[in-house]
């Protein structure tokens, strides 16, 4: 507890501690925003709250990891990270995704809650349960007599996502696929009278969800780190994230992961590192519980 | 008929008692397939009769051990100071001390996850679908991660209880009643509770909230009766787990998400949701399935679990009983059809 | 006085596009009302409102003198203010009986009753109603393999289970083969006159209202045209044209 109090009045003593958490924290929570995106774009085309989006992205990191041990430049990783986990994603979809797609919303929830499990597992017989990363050996640039450090790496990071989503969105709104795929999300009976393959569109966009997520966990190794069980708390963090910015509002996700990105790092700065679970799931309960006060002003509940 | 059905519990209530002295080295197994089958009938009490999908059940699990053990420790000793000494060893109870904390805190945890289950649903039921369940799920790993910290009930090392304080065996043997008593009485309960109007009103709140609710159906005071009872019964489990495991730790044991917690779901979908049997049936197929292959299956044993999550989920649409259900529909009849075709006989 | 509901000045928008402005009626306690107006004129936007189905911009409901404008929709249920849906809600995998005995009016019980079993005279009500609705001999079938007419029939005896003050009908006869209109309009004019609840139909098909209201009030554009005995609104040029979409 008096650590907790000390942490805090360390955040006013030294306000420049602030801002490092701040661009750390938003360093860290545009690769949220991204899961986040993924998730949502899954969410809103074909209903199925995936679960195992947490775990793709760890997925896509020890994809990363393992061909920058074998001696590829690091950066590669990351369109690797996004073939392969696209791969992985397509096979998902066909054996599993395709056959709960049409249910109830309980069993494809479980369905990707034991999708989910089954890769943590897989992972973690594969490279065992340390935490792994990659350096990239970059210097770091030096603010504020030293106060501030911006690692090179994660500058480069955040570029690559930037990017990345950059393209996803000119993709999403320009090349014909993108279009069925909008088309799908609005009304999927009526994209199929339209003479659009709802199912070649459902396949597409959870192969992309799943390369997106691959790409972010490919950025996330050179940035942090990554371990086989961290899967459920970035699956958690992109539902705080999506159903705080609510589905299709692309703005407001980044604003939310962002957001989150940088309360973490205060949670994580005043209660030590090991809450960081524990961190995620309260934002989760507080956003839900705010979330749900607003639903009843209008006379409604959330679903 | 009537007579049929009666020697028919009379066989499955001796098969009960005699089991554990029959197969003695297996009563331990029994013992957890018991405590399968009541975890599996209280999920279904809400996700298969009400529809309202709880992933984090186990929250109550896990919350049960701890009141039993705390209340077991707080009636002769000081908890903080019990927990730094780390229990065992040093603190001696009597045989009045022991007892005495069997049933009270068996009861208290009870009692307790009741009571916590009205105060959680009263947030969570404004929840629908999916959210409820991430919701839920979220409140177990919580409280997982904040028990795991909190260092007056042993944090992360988690709580040793007295170990049972006559032969080895018998002690085996009354863990094994505990829970069959604990599941008998939940079984009539629950076979008395889906006959009543109350269930019925349960089964309009999965079949069509908005209209239940249009219907004047006290939809959140049903659900909050509903998930507190099935509470109680959970958390009676949990005490009597306590006591049996003697020492147990937060996230492994007592808020054991994806282990228990999802198994509870698994056996209730292969059985049949939102039948009586189906938990029952379903528990019993998989524990003897798990028990069977856990061994050969040699380090994958957990990514075979998240296979037949999935399998389970994507081709037992129905489940065993559900499967029957269509196939002898004249099995089930209604309440209703019952009482025409006895007005018919007569 | 002798009002059950009363809607006072209520006011309600979708983005910029008004759907009710200022729209004020009554509905008369023991009798039949009933609301029309054409297409988009905001009939199911004021029903809406009153069974608590979304907040109104401004304005008051009143349902037996209590203020329910704020109300979520299942405590104004509670209140005796039952309502049906224009696509019919039944419990379609249980059976006919079943859905009229989960309709057993919950608000008059006391929590503990809730836990009591179906009594004789629950199971005779429930044959009484389906006779009534002439679905006796279907009781056994499950609700929903019967036809939507039935379904509609359904549900309309499953809310006269419900014992309620008054019932909102939302267009009863939308969907029906014309051949059953009759005989709905028939059973619901005798559920006013033998069971006394009172009702308030929106109706989208004059001849069905003229033939049951006793005071009817016409919306256009989201605004209160009309209203008086059905002779008068059939008479009112105004009903006429906005009907005919003349403006």
């Amino acid at each position: 507890m008096d650590q907790i109090l000390s942490n805090i009045s360390l955040l006013f003593e030294f306000p420049v501690v602030n801002l490092k958490i701040v661009i750390d924290g938003i360093m860290i929570g545009a690769l949220f925003a991204l899961a986040a995106y993924g998730l949502a774009l899954v969410w809103g085309v074909m209903n199925v709250k995936n679960l195992a989006q947490g775990d793709f992205v760890i997925a896509g990191g020890y994809v990363a990891w393992w061909f920058a041990k074998q001696g590829l430049p690091p950066l590669l990783g990351v369109p690797l990270a996004f073939v392969i986990m696209w791969g992985v994603g397509w096979l998902i979809y066909k054996l599993v995704i395709s056959r709960v797609i049409e249910r109830d919303l309980f069993t494809s929830l479980l369905a990707t809650f034991g999708i989910a499990i089954m890769m943590a597992q897989i992972l973690n017989l594969m490279f065992g349960s340390d935490t792994q990363s990659i350096d990239l050996g970059y210097d770091s640039f030096y603010f504020f007599d030293g106060f501030i450090d911006i690692p090179v790496a994660k500058l480069i990071g955040v570029l690559m996502a930037t990017a990345l989503a950059a393209a996803v969105i000119i993709f999403m709104k320009s090349s014909r696929m993108g279009q069925a795929i909008r088309a799908t999300s609005q009304d999927a009976r009526a994209a199929r009278v339209l003479g659009i393959n709802t199912e070649k569109v459902y396949a597409f966009t959870f192969s992309l969800n799943s390369a997106i997520c691959g790409a972010a966990g490919a950025i996330i190794v050179m940035v942090w780190i990554i371990q086989p069980f961290y899967g459920i708390t970035h699956s958690i963090r992109a539902f705080v994230i999506v159903t705080a910015a609510g589905l299709g509002n692309l703005p407001g996700v980044i604003a939310a992961g962002l957001g989150i990105g940088a309360l973490e790092q205060y949670g994580a700065h005043i209660f030590g590192i090991g809450y960081q679970q524990a961190v995620a799931v309260m934002l989760l309960l507080m956003v839900l519980i705010f979330r749900l006060v607003q639903q009843r002003k209008v006379r409604k509940s959330l679903e | 008929m009537k007579s049929k059905k009666l020697s028919f519990y009379g066989i499955l209530v001796a098969i009960i008692i005699i089991a554990p002295f029959v197969f003695p080295s297996f009563s331990t197994q029994l013992a957890t397939l018991w405590l399968m089958i009541i975890v599996a009938m209280t999920w279904d009490m809400t996700g298969g009769q009400m529809g309202y999908n709880s992933l984090g059940n186990i929250f109550f699990y896990g919350t049960g051990m701890y009141v039993a053990a705390v209340i077991t420790i707080a009636i002769p000793f000081d908890v903080g100071e019990y927990n730094n000494a780390f229990g065992g060893g040093i603190y001696k109870f009597t045989d009045t001390q022991y007892f005495l904390g069997v049933f009270l805190g068996i009861l208290g945890a009870g009692l307790f996850c009741s009571i916590c289950a009205v105060l959680i649903g009263f947030v969570t039921f404004g929840l629908r679908g999916p959210y409820f369940a991430i919701g839920t799920l979220g409140v177990a790993i919580a409280a997982g991660e904040l028990v795991s910290n909190w260092e007056w009930i042993g944090g992360g090392q988690g709580i040793s209880l007295p170990v049972f304080p006559y032969d080895l065996d018998l002690g085996k043997t009354f863990f094994y009643f505990l829970y069959a008593v604990t599941g008998v009485s939940l079984f009539v309960f629950l076979k008395w509770l889906y006959s009543t109007r109350f269930g019925a009103a349960i089964n309009a709140i999965r079949d069509d909230e908005e209209k239940a609710e249009a219907m004047g159906i006290h939809t959140l005071r049903y659900k909050l009766t509903t998930w507190s009872m099935s509470a109680f019964f959970i958390g009676v489990v949990g005490g009597i787990s306590a006591f049996q495991l003697i020492h147990f730790e937060p996230l492994e044991t007592a808020y054991q998400t994806i282990n228990l917690g999802i198994f509870m779901v698994v056996c209730v979908l292969l059985g049949g949701k939102g039948t009586l049997w189906g938990p029952i049936i379903g528990a019993i197929v998989f524990h003897v399935f798990k028990e069977v292959t856990w061994n050969y299956l040699l380090g994958w044993q957990w990514v075979a679990l998240g296979a037949l999550i999935v399998i389970t989920v994507v081709y037992f649409k129905d489940g065993i009983m559900g499967g029957l259900m269509r196939s002898k529909p004249e099995w089930f009849n209604s309440d209703a059809e019952n009482r025409a075709q006895a007005g018919a006989d007569s | 006085m002798s009002s059950i509901i009363e809607v006072t000045r209520v006011s309600k928008s979708y983005g910029g596009v008004i759907a009710n402005k200022d729209v004020s009626m009554a509905v008369k306690q023991g009798g039949i009302t009933g609301l029309i107006g054409p297409n988009g004129s905001g009939k199911t936007t004021l029903f809406n409102s009153i069974v608590g189905y979304h907040p109104v911009d401004s304005g008051s409901i009143k349902f037996e003198g209590q203020e329910i404008s704020e109300k979520p929709v299942q405590e104004i249920a509670r209140l005796g203010l039952i309502r049906t849906f224009q696509q019919t809600r039944i419990y379609g995998a249980m059976n006919c009986v079943e859905n009229m005995l989960i309709s057993l009016p919950h608000r008059k019980m006391k929590f503990l009753e809730s836990f009591n079993r179906n009594g004789e005279g629950d199971y005779e009500k429930t044959d009484r109603l389906l006779e009534f609705v002439g679905l006796y001999e279907k009781r056994f079938l499950t609700a929903g393999s019967l036809s939507f007419g039935q379904q509609k029939l359904l549900e309309f005896a499953m809310a006269l289970m419900n014992e309620p003050a008054a019932l909102l009908l939302d267009e009863p006869t939308a969907g029906i083969n014309p051949t059953l209109i009759n005989g709905l309009i028939d059973r619901l004019k005798r559920a006013n006159s033998e069971f006394g609840i009172t009702l308030f139909v929106i109706e989208h098909n004059m001849r069905v209202i003229m033939n049951m209201a006793e005071k009817i009030y016409c919306l256009a554009h989201g605004e209160m045209l009309a209203e008086g005995t059905p002779e008068d609104i059939q008479n009112d040029q105004r009903v006429i044209d906005a009907y005919l979409g003349a403006h």
